[in-house]
């Protein structure tokens, strides 16, 4: 006869897991960890471009880079100055799990590494769900895309602590308004640190590298 | 999208309980799905249908119960509803809200024998 058999178990509870281990490991390394997302042509690669370049001297970087089909991302990223830099290639998968990354970071010696960036697939639904044992999420938009993407990917942004909008050289090329789409992420996630920068000239990158020198002497420092 | 990983995980989950309960036949997976995990149900149970064939599974359906975005307001205690994800508080105007049902992705019970 059939019956009611109670489960109550979490669908994504073996993902959290791991994903809880990889966040015991950082911690005790005092590593920060971010999980950088967005949709693709943002400017995910691009902002790591620009940031190993500038801080690699003065910090400790390492870098994971996730990508349906190719590793050009991470070559592009090894170019720009990172050693520790590994590639996933999720073979057509839409996101990053954190088995993936745990599978990444057990390749790399993060003895001393005060930063890890783990770069996600672009994609703003699916990345949302998993848990990678990251410190926060580091949303990236553009001003080529919509001011109202934080309202189509509200899970996105409600699960970010962070906004980077990029391309701020081409404001005023396209009908992207830059105070409409703070507010509409906003309106979402009211605690969002937002960063308004351009990868191609540089500018505004410098608040950028400053939040995360901070961030990285505050990890280390023990809190 | 992501939907195919979830049913994946969900069918290795039932799997498991099957054995560990001794059960044969599953009719129905009952799981609780936040609006903040931002699944869609349709897609789920597509996913689910086109996974369970050629499992001890087969032919079971998936019922998705969709779970509504409550959130509490820090400044002022306000619990209320958040429409169209937007974490504004109603009574006071405060950004600080902490969610407080929304985020669920869960496995609730089976109908089997």
């Amino acid at each position: 006869m059939t019956s009611k058999v109670p489960i109550e178990k979490k669908v994504l509870g073996k993902n959290d897991e791991i994903a809880a281990e990889i966040r015991r490991r950082l911690q005790k390394g005092k590593v920060v960890a971010l999980n950088l997302v967005s949709s693709p042509g943002s400017g995910k690669t691009s902002l790591l471009e620009r940031t190993l370049g500038a801080l690699n001297h003065t910090l400790n970087l390492a870098l994971v880079a996730g990508d349906v089909q190719t590793e050009n991302d991470a070559q592009r990223l090894i170019r720009a100055g990172g050693a520790k830099v590994r590639a996933i290639v999720t073979g057509g998968a839409c996101h990053l799990d954190a088995s993936m990354v745990a599978k990444a970071i057990a390749e790399i010696d993060l003895a001393g590494v005060d930063i890890l960036f783990i770069e996600n697939v672009g994609n703003l639904v699916c990345p949302s769900s998993f848990d990678l044992g990251e410190d926060m999420k580091v949303v990236v938009m553009s001003t080529t895309e919509g001011d109202d993407k934080p309202l189509k990917y509200p899970a996105m942004y409600r699960r970010s602590s962070v906004l980077v909008i990029n391309k701020t050289d081409l404001l005023g090329q396209s009908d992207f308004d830059v105070e409409r789409a703070k507010k509409n992420a906003l309106s979402i996630n009211g605690a969002l640190t937002i960063f308004e920068v351009s990868c191609r000239t540089g500018a505004g990158l410098e608040a950028w590298y400053t939040w995360l020198t901070a961030l990285a002497a505050r990890k280390k420092g023990g809190s | 999208m992501h939907e195919l990983a979830v049913a994946r995980e969900i069918i290795d989950i039932v799997q498991a309980e099957m054995v560990r309960q001794n059960l044969h036949r599953v009719e129905s997976v009952v799981v609780r799905i936040g609006a903040l995990t931002g699944l869609n149900a349709d897609a789920l149970a597509f996913g689910f249908e086109a996974s369970v064939v050629d499992t001890p599974l087969a032919g079971a359906r998936l019922d998705v119960q969709q779970v509504p975005i409550k959130a509490k307001c820090r400044a002022c205690g306000q619990e209320d509803a958040v429409e169209e994800f937007v974490f504004i508080c109603p009574c006071c105007g405060g950004t600080d809200l902490e969610v407080i049902q929304g985020e669920e992705l869960d496995i609730d019970h089976i109908l089997g024998e």
